[in-house]
């Protein structure tokens, strides 16, 4: 076992050595481009077997059209990809043992739903009986089994999203991907979906590559993330990594709601780093490599890391006034003025009411943080 | 309060059932000059007696039904037998509609796909690029085809020049010629059509189908042509109506041998050897076969929608 690991380090460091087989999708320096636009600029990544996989970013940043270069609808200009070892980047779509859900369904509009689902067994090679009672099967697992006779315009929205799954599901495939599959459903509807999707990813121990826009989705359901913008990879790893550590400014900005901070870095010791952000305000947070002394950087400080109080507290204090509070349902966001620096945001639960963390407007106090709250990003 | 406002409703819908009525009379008069009323004039026509010298007596006969569909011998006083002279006229016709529309469809089909496959932009150039030689008049169109295909004219000269023929093939005057005016007279109805519901496609159907491990082929039979059927039937009919009872190309390219209903029908009304009545009946024949093909289509068409409900 350490051996194997060993080779798969090696193996990320070595682009020439031969793919290993236990990874499900290797995607190895692939670019695309569209005349003399680059949508993807050499993406390199590894995703395991039964691994609930993310690509997030916004619109444009290629992570559809990663996705579709791994179903096969968009050729690679240039590198490559494997399937548990395959090289599968020449085969057309319908020779890749992966399935697709599609964003607008693309469900055959006349054919039943029963059909749907049958119509990649059939395709195949199961005789027309087999596929039925397959697909059958298929729709009692996502429950539709009392549908399986109606056409797909007779379904409603999150219907039709389980038959496109379940179509996907049913001819077994080595890889699902989910191209922005619950982006059409109304919230309370897409809650229920990412847990039922990631119960059956369980389930069939299938791996799953889920494009979204949708960070709150990503963090929820993913086991790992890799965060796309402008056509690179700004950052793989677990949701945990990429909401705690996030590498650059644009995955702090695009992961969640956050602090951003003009600083510089005047002392580096100990594996800490000493930054003032104007107005005479100095924070210790923990030292980033490739930020020396004297970088102008930024600083993300997550607004649920901060706490106010009438007194500096232990760890780091800053002295400012409470400017506006916003409810926000479970949380209540204060927007905090330093004196001569930055505003920051306080996010405080709505259960510390009662503990004296809420201030009126106007009301001078400390804002607090723990030592290292504060994460230093690479632009 | 509430029945006030239920009163007020209905005489809101009231107000526009009649001014529905109103702004739709227009187009009942125009039907019913344009569509009805010649229809009827020819059915009343049909059961007239002829006049000589062209034109109608105003007396019931249903001699031109009789003539039509029945042999009594030259002087009409044998027994009744079959007359097949019209009925085989009628049988060539529809033979001949069917090949030029299959003909079309075979050109048309691609063609339109072609087209609605390209980028937005430069769709309506292909389209327009299709319908330009249409601007110029039928018989025109039809008569250079007269000199394109004869023995003598640019296709055979330029077939010979290749050496792929050593004599010229004999086109004019055949059946294939006539096919071939009409294929190319009707061309832009089976392309359009088609061209219109290829364009409504969702091609991520196809995608779908392919990452379902269907091959191209199969995608064509099992998805595409399913989804685009209106549009091809559509097709179909406004090809095949027409062609039916065309008399210019069998006219000019078929010679006397490929008569069809529609030079039948002409030569009735025309100058003085004509026989009113004779045409009108045959007109209606061909009326009740193109209502009969109509109707065959259109409750296939509807089953289909039943069934996708």
């Amino acid at each position: 076992m350490p051996d194997e690991a060993f080779n798969m380090a090696q193996h990320h460091k070595d682009a020439d050595m031969s793919p290993s087989s236990t990874a499900a999708i290797e995607v190895r320096d692939a670019v695309k481009r569209y005349g003399t636009f680059t949508a993807l600029k050499r993406i390199s990544l590894t995703i395991e077997d039964n691994e609930f996989f993310t690509l997030l970013g916004p619109s444009g940043c290629g992570k559809t059209t990663l996705l579709r270069m791994i179903a096969g609808f968009e050729d690679v200009t240039e590198g490559a990809i494997h399937l548990f070892g395959d090289p599968i980047a020449d085969l057309p779509p319908h020779q890749r043992p992966v399935n697709t859900v599609f964003q607008n369904y693309a469900l055959f509009p006349h054919m039943t739903i029963l059909e749907n689902v049958a119509f990649g067994l059939e395709m195949r090679g199961k005789s027309k009986s087999e596929a039925r009672s397959k697909a059958g099967e298929m729709l009692e697992l996502v429950q539709l089994s009392e549908f399986a006779k109606r056409k797909p315009s007779q379904l409603s929205g999150g219907q039709q999203q389980r038959v496109a799954l379940a179509r996907a599901l049913a001819p077994q495939p080595k890889v699902l991907l989910l191209d922005e599959p619950l982006s059409a459903l109304d919230l309370k509807l897409r809650k229920a979906m990412q847990l039922e999707l990631k119960h059956l990813q369980r389930e069939t121990g299938i791996t799953f590559i889920f494009v979204t826009h949708d960070q709150e989705e990503a963090l929820t359901m993913s086991d790992r993330i890799a965060v796309m913008s402008a056509g690179e990879m700004q950052q793989l790893g677990s949701p945990t990594d990429i909401y705690e550590r996030p590498r650059n400014m644009f995955v702090a900005d695009f992961i969640g709601e956050t602090n951003l901070l003009e600083v510089s870095v005047d002392a580096i010791a100990g594996g800490r780093a000493t930054c003032h952000l104007g107005g005479g305000h100095e924070l210790t947070c923990n030292e980033v490599e490739g930020i020396g002394v004297g970088a102008k950087v930024h600083l993300s400080i997550r607004p649920e890391r901060l706490f106010m109080s009438e007194e500096p507290a232990e760890g780091e204090s800053l002295k400012g006034r409470i400017k506006e509070n916003i409810f926000v349902g479970t949380d209540i966001s204060t927007i905090v003025e330093l004196a001569e620096g930055p505003d920051f945001i306080v996010r405080t639960s709505n259960s510390d009411r009662g503990n004296k963390r809420i201030f009126e407007p106007g009301t001078e106090m400390f804002v607090n943080m723990e030592l290292g709250a504060g994460r230093l990003l690479i632009d | 309060m509430a029945a006030g406002a239920a009163s007020g409703g209905s005489a809101t819908t009231d107000t526009y059932a009649s001014a529905r009525n109103l702004l739709l009379l227009p187009s009942w008069v125009i039907l019913g000059i344009f569509v009805l009323a010649p229809v009827i004039m020819m059915l009343i026509y049909s059961f007239l007696t002829k006049e000589f010298r062209g034109g109608v007596i105003w007396q019931f006969s249903l001699a031109a039904y009789d003539q039509f569909f029945f042999d009594r011998g030259l002087f009409g006083d044998e027994p009744a037998k079959i007359e097949w002279t019209y009925i085989n006229i009628f049988w060539r016709s529809t033979w001949q509609a069917g090949a030029a529309t299959i003909l079309s469809l075979l050109i048309g089909f691609p063609t339109a796909y072609f087209i609605a496959t390209r980028e937005e932009s430069v769709r309506p150039i292909w389209v327009f690029l299709i319908t330009i030689p249409y601007w110029v008049n039928l018989l025109i169109r039809t008569v250079s085809m007269k000199f394109l295909l004869r023995d003598e004219g640019p296709l055979n000269d330029f077939l010979m020049s290749t050496g792929l023929i050593d004599s010229p093939i004999h086109i004019i005057n055949t059946n294939f010629a006539v096919q071939l005016g009409l294929f190319y007279s009707y061309l832009p109805f089976m392309v359009l059509p088609i061209y219109a519901a290829v364009e409504r496609y969702n091609f991520s159907m196809s995608e779908a189908a392919a990452d379902l491990y269907a091959s191209k082929w199969v995608t064509l039979r099992r998805i595409v042509l399913p989804a685009i059927k209106p549009g091809v039937i559509a097709g179909c009919i406004l090809v095949f109506v027409p062609s039916l009872g065309s008399f210019l190309a069998p006219d000019l390219l078929g010679g006397a041998k490929n008569f069809m209903i529609g030079s039948l029908i002409e030569e009735q009304f025309k100058g003085n050897a004509g026989n009113w009545p004779f045409g009108a009946a045959a007109s209606m024949v061909l009326l009740s076969m193109v209502l009969i093909i109509l109707m065959i289509f259109a409750r296939q068409q509807s089953k289909a929608d039943k069934a996708e409900g």
